[in-house]
């Protein structure tokens, strides 16, 4: 079966219908790739033909490149890349040429895309090669140049000919931030031309009516939009250009570079030429350890957790009635998303106004979406309609799972757990949000610890991508099916990890605010150190997670580990700064003030200055940005280390998509395992035993990344079978 | 290896660099060819006297493109068996065509030169001749391009120079340059700019406002603000290479920054032979150069390790030192010189300098150089050093001492 059919009508038009065989939607393959070329081959030679319409067989038009693909020409190196991406930019620019006369652009035949549905990627690209875009009337389908976001970008045209087609300005937030568009706003972005019913219909009518077809880039006299680089405004431009990329990303993604520079000197030539050049930069993202690291986890990764690489056997355990106990802004948080997901909700709290409360946030939810045009009072309606806010345990009778998220109290836990069980059926799961104590120890006041388990929410829970869920002692193999298939409704990303302190996110991320912390405690500037990780690609710094969190949990858990660690413990200067801070009542932002000042309205202003003076940072000299970087990176990538040791995590693949997701780490990296990959297990150990000279033995290489330094190992070379198998 | 000397300095007053600007309607060949031909006139050398003629100039797009040095030559009085050769170190690059053609003379290719630059930036404004460095994206991102306005007010922030500081300096400025010219310092080498007729355009610096005080620069916005805070942010591109750094201290603006002016200056340099061939007395031996690369993004803190670089070069101290002319493109980047030598300001750009009287890129190196010669003389001193910042991150210096 092919992926590409040809139908010619007796209208003389060509329809080729791309429809891949026994999938959902189509990803060009090198294979499909040849089929269309050698069917525009042929429409183009037969006389019987007047024009082409190209579509899908299905809903959408496409997903975007077959990624495998990718990965198979990386094999065979650089050359290989280039002369594969090469090929694509012959099949799409012959289909833009349409058998034009090279010199006169005289002959040719109409070639025109119509576009059912949902088009990302090559799924665009080839639409943008055509002659005229249309579009089915669909304000669901999403159109747009998803690339940059798995570290690569838009490498089949799409770089160039939208550059061409709207200028640099117009075409940045599709190109650099893969903004997504309906059928209307692509219209209007000039990014399609018509959004109709029936588009196949529409086609066909257009290419019989002899329409022009010469793109503006290859008529005589195009000028770039907004003027290319040495054209006064685009001179412009591109500084901005230049500077909003390095402000934007904190100089940390690589692929936003290889694109602007694949626009700037692709800007200067012909398009022939900026095709060649976009292909050699492209090539050279994809020969770049990030792209392949971040495609792995963001992408292929990513969703084989979601679709349940490690979930046990077990028949389907999907939710349909679900008690939430605490109506707190997590419970609320709860009870939104899985109401949402069509759940049947009850949300339990002591008092009724409380559980009132944590309803009333699914309310304001909606009001601010269907305020931004995002959400309708119908669904706000039918999304309210599903959750019962009460105080009475009754309620609970049928529910298929519980998730708690009371107080962090073992006491006041325990007591939840007691009342529950006693009102819902024996099958029912029971889950705890718990972020600090240990599952094992929860499940202790259960009648049935096996179907007793750990479900750990990020907040916001209606933002925050990833759940981690944390199996106790005993916990069963359908209690973890349970929360894989919950997670799954909530259309969120699972890690399975097991029970140990702070589970796996919190273990790591701990460790990476206390560097910072301690950092200041040393005299280190505080601006170096929240840029410092910035530049890493980490959404906010050590300092300025520390104020989100609060400094009085910071003191707590400062606290709670000195006593379960006793002498080992080292606190250092970080507990230095913590106490101060705490004890002069600046706990972050919730008090509007931390290691930042803050307005009345919480907006951060800068670095408190009595920092600087406590802590002496005016004399003290400076470290190389070089070094914060290596502290706040090891002081987190060793604890995965540690918990993949300790058996905390099992699935490498878990540590690096939890760790992007959970916390932001470095997202161009893959991870921590595949940052480790990067730089190579010998280069870390190098760099740990430094740090560890210097700055103390937290730092010391566990005894697994010594054993995979010595014997040459990589991470995904190690422990690639088994995320593989799966 | 012989010595090479100064035997005369000339330059033409400043004009406003505007259309309303005295010096709009000359041409840049026109403004250069009056310099050549006043060197030639006042020192009576034949016109196939000198080996070459070395032109800076920073912007070398439209009249100041395609070998400006040649056309100046070709226009002026000197014989066409010179021939020409047009340089760009930005603003060092009247500078840089002293040292090389000194540097030609102590290394024995030929006995004289005429060495100097020119910049009409009202007719061809900076920029004109585009700049990979500021839009190429493996050079603009990798290390971190940001206008030299942002650069100046990096330096400001990581030197601890505040606005007041710069303003005071820049009044200095203002009022130095005023008693110059009262006192008729600049007579010895101001050239007047003549039309094709010989009538005066223009015989003094146009830019200078004696008035200036504290309070008037008070009034004025800071430049680089929105550029660097708002859009598109370069701000946060400094950040990337100053991560100390909380927040730029945007200090500079149109007063305390050098002027966008037009003008030109040449220098006649040669061996000790050239003087005696045409009875020319040689008024100072240039005793050293250098040139260095430094941080681009910083960009302007080129003086300091350019002038570490000559007194090491030239087994010098900072002591030996009498006179210095630190080029004025913003107050931060001479206030961090001072700052660096602990320089005694009375020996600092007595006469005033770009901030007062501008800044034509391409001829400011030799203008300094003739105005720390004049100074020198007049004050009977004997050794001075001149130096530049110069864009995308670089540094010029030269030391002459009286003989």
């Amino acid at each position: 079966m092919a992926d590409f059919t040809m139908e010619k009508g007796a209208d003389g038009v060509a329809v080729i219908t791309w429809d891949l065989p026994g999938k959902s939607m189509n990803v060009l393959t090198m294979q499909g790739a040849q089929e269309l070329s050698d069917l525009i081959d042929d429409a183009l030679a037969d006389d019987a033909v007047k024009g082409v319409v190209i579509t899908s067989g299905k809903d959408t038009m496409a997903g975007g490149m077959d990624l495998n693909v990718l990965q198979g020409m990386k094999q065979q190196g650089a050359e290989g890349v280039f002369e594969g991406v090469m090929t694509l930019h012959h099949l799409l620019r012959k289909i833009e040429r349409a058998g034009m006369d090279p010199k006169t652009n005289k002959g040719g035949k109409p070639i025109a895309a119509a576009v059912p549905g949902t088009a990302m990627g090559i799924g665009l690209e080839l639409p943008l090669a055509c002659h005229r875009i249309f579009v089915a009337d669909n304000p669901k389908a999403k159109l747009g140049l998803p690339e940059i976001q798995v570290g690569i970008f838009p490498g089949a045209g799409g770089t160039t000919r939208l550059v061409r087609k709207l200028g640099v300005m117009m075409a940045a937030p599709f190109l650099l931030q893969a903004k997504m568009s309906d059928p209307t706003a692509a219209k209007k972005a000039g990014i399609v031309d018509e959004v109709l019913a029936d588009p196949v219909a529409a086609a066909k009518e257009w290419v019989l009516s002899g329409p022009a077809i010469v793109k503006p880039w290859d008529e005589k006299g195009y000028k770039m939009p907004g003027g290319a680089p040495y054209h006064p405004a685009g001179f412009q431009t591109f500084v901005g250009a230049n500077a909003m990329i390095n402000a934007e990303t904190w100089g940390a993604f690589p692929a936003a570079k290889a694109l602007l520079s694949a626009v700037y000197e692709g800007a200067q030539v012909p398009f022939d030429t900026a095709l060649k050049i976009e292909a050699r930069w492209f090539t050279s993202v994809i020969m770049n350890p990030s792209s392949g690291a971040m495609i792995r986890s963001l992408f292929l990764n990513k969703e084989a957790l979601e679709k349940g690489a490690n979930r046990p056997e077990a028949p389907d355990q999907r939710v349909k009635k679900l008690g939430v106990m605490g109506a707190g802004m997590m419970g609320a948080g709860i009870a939104l998303v899985s109401a949402q997901a069509g759940m049947e909700v009850v949300l339990i709290d002591q008092k009724q106004e409380a559980a009132d409360k944590g309803k009333a946030y699914t309310e304001s939810y909606f009001d601010k979406g269907i305020k931004r045009g995002k959400a309708t009072e119908e669904k706000k309606a039918e999304v309210l309609g599903r959750i019962t806010a009460t105080t009475d345990y009754d309620a609970l009778k049928g529910c298929d799972l519980i998730i708690e998220a009371v107080f962090e109290d073992p006491g006041v836990k325990a007591e939840v757990t007691k009342n529950v069980e006693a009102v819902v059926g024996e099958d029912c799961i029971y889950a705890s949000n718990t972020s600090t104590l240990p599952i094992s120890d929860l499940a202790k006041a259960s009648k049935r610890p096996e179907q007793f388990i750990g479900i750990h929410f990020f907040s916001p829970v209606e933002k925050m991508l990833l759940v981690e869920i944390i199996k106790g002692k005993e916990t069963g193999s359908r209690a973890v099916a349970k929360a894989l298939d919950y997670v799954r409704q909530i259309r969120k990303t699972p890690i399975v990890v097991n029970d140990a302190r702070f589970f796996y996110a919190n273990r790591c991320i701990i460790p990476y605010i206390n560097e910072g912390v301690r950092m200041v405690g040393e005299g280190v500037e505080p601006a170096l150190v929240d840029n410092a990780a910035r530049m890493l690609g980490f959404p906010v710094g050590p300092l300025q997670l520390n104020d989100e969190t609060s400094i009085d949990l910071g003191v707590k858990i400062a606290k709670a580990t000195k006593a379960a660690l006793g002498n080992a413990y080292d606190g250092g200067a970080a507990d230095d700064v913590l106490f101060w801070l705490y004890d002069a009542g600046r706990l972050g932002r919730k008090s509007n003030a931390g290691y930042y000042d803050y307005d009345e309205k919480g907006k951060r202003l800068g670095i408190f200055e009595g920092i600087r003076e406590k802590f002496g940072t005016r004399d003290t000299e400076q470290p190389e940005v070089d070094e914060v970087q290596d502290r706040l990176m090891f002081s987190q990538v060793l604890e995965a280390v540690r918990a993949l040791e300790e058996g905390v995590l099992e699935d490498i693949r878990e540590g690096d998509v939890g760790a992007i997701l959970g916390w932001g780490f470095a997202p161009w990296s893959g991870g921590p395992f595949s940052w480790l990959d990067i730089i190579g297990a010998d280069e870390a150990v190098k760099r740990c035993d430094r740090l560890t000279e210097k700055f103390g033995a937290r730092f010391e290489a566990p005894k697994l990344l010594r054993e995979m330094a010595e014997k040459g190992q990589t991470f995904y070379g190690r422990f690639g079978e088994q995320a593989k198998a799966a | 290896m012989s010595d090479a000397y100064i035997y005369d300095a000339v330059r033409s007053p400043r004009g406003k660099g505007r259309p309303d600007g005295s010096l709009h309607e000359v041409t840049a060949v026109s403004l250069g060819k009056q310099m050549l031909n006043a060197l030639k006139d006042r020192n009576g050398f034949e016109g196939h006297a000198v080996e070459d003629v070395i032109w800076g100039n920073a912007t070398q797009a439209m009249e100041q493109g395609g070998c400006l040095a040649r056309t100046t030559v070709l226009a002026s009085d000197l014989h066409e068996s010179i021939p020409g050769l047009s340089i760009n170190r930005f603003c060092a690059s009247g500078m840089e065509a002293v040292n090389l053609a000194a540097n030609q003379v102590k290394g024995g290719a030929g006995e004289g030169y005429i060495a100097g630059g020119v910049e009409m930036m009202s007719r061809v404004p900076m920029g004109s001749d585009g700049a990979a460095v500021a839009v190429d994206p493996t050079v603009a991102l990798d290390r971190y391009f940001v206008p030299q306005g942002i650069s100046a007010d990096i330096i400001a922030t990581e030197y601890g120079i505040t606005r007041d500081e710069a303003d005071a300096f820049a009044v200095r400025s203002q009022q130095l340059a005023k008693k110059a010219w009262d006192e008729g310092r600049f007579e010895k080498s101001i050239v007047t700019v003549r039309d094709v007729n010989g009538l005066p355009i223009l015989s003094y610096d146009e830019f200078i406002r004696p008035g200036t005080d504290m309070q008037a620069l008070g009034a004025l916005k800071p430049s680089f603000k929105d550029m660097g805070e708002v859009m598109p942010g370069f701000d946060k591109v400094a950040r990337l290479k100053y991560p100390h750094l909380e927040k730029i201290n945007h200090i500079h603006h149109a007063g305390n920054s050098s002027g966008i002016v037009d003008g030109s200056a040449a220098v006649l340099i040669g061996s000790k032979e050239f003087g005696e061939k045409w009875g020319l007395k040689p008024r100072a031996r240039i005793r050293a150069t250098a040139k260095i690369g430094t941080d681009p993004t910083i960009m302007l803190t080129g003086p300091v390790p350019a002038t570490q670089k000559i007194l090491g070069d030239a087994g010098m101290g900072i002591q030996d030192i009498d006179l210095f002319e630190v080029n004025e493109a913003f107050s931060s980047v001479v206030l961090r010189f001072v700052q660096a030598f602990d320089v005694d300001m009375d020996k600092l750009n007595v006469n005033g300098g770009a901030i007062a009287m501008g800044h034509p890129l391409g001829a400011s190196g030799a203008i300094i150089i003739g105005t720390l010669l004049d100074e020198l003389e007049r004050s009977d001193k004997e050794v001075g050093l001149a130096t530049l910042c110069v864009a995308s991150g670089m540094g010029a210096a030269t030391i002459i001492e009286r003989v």
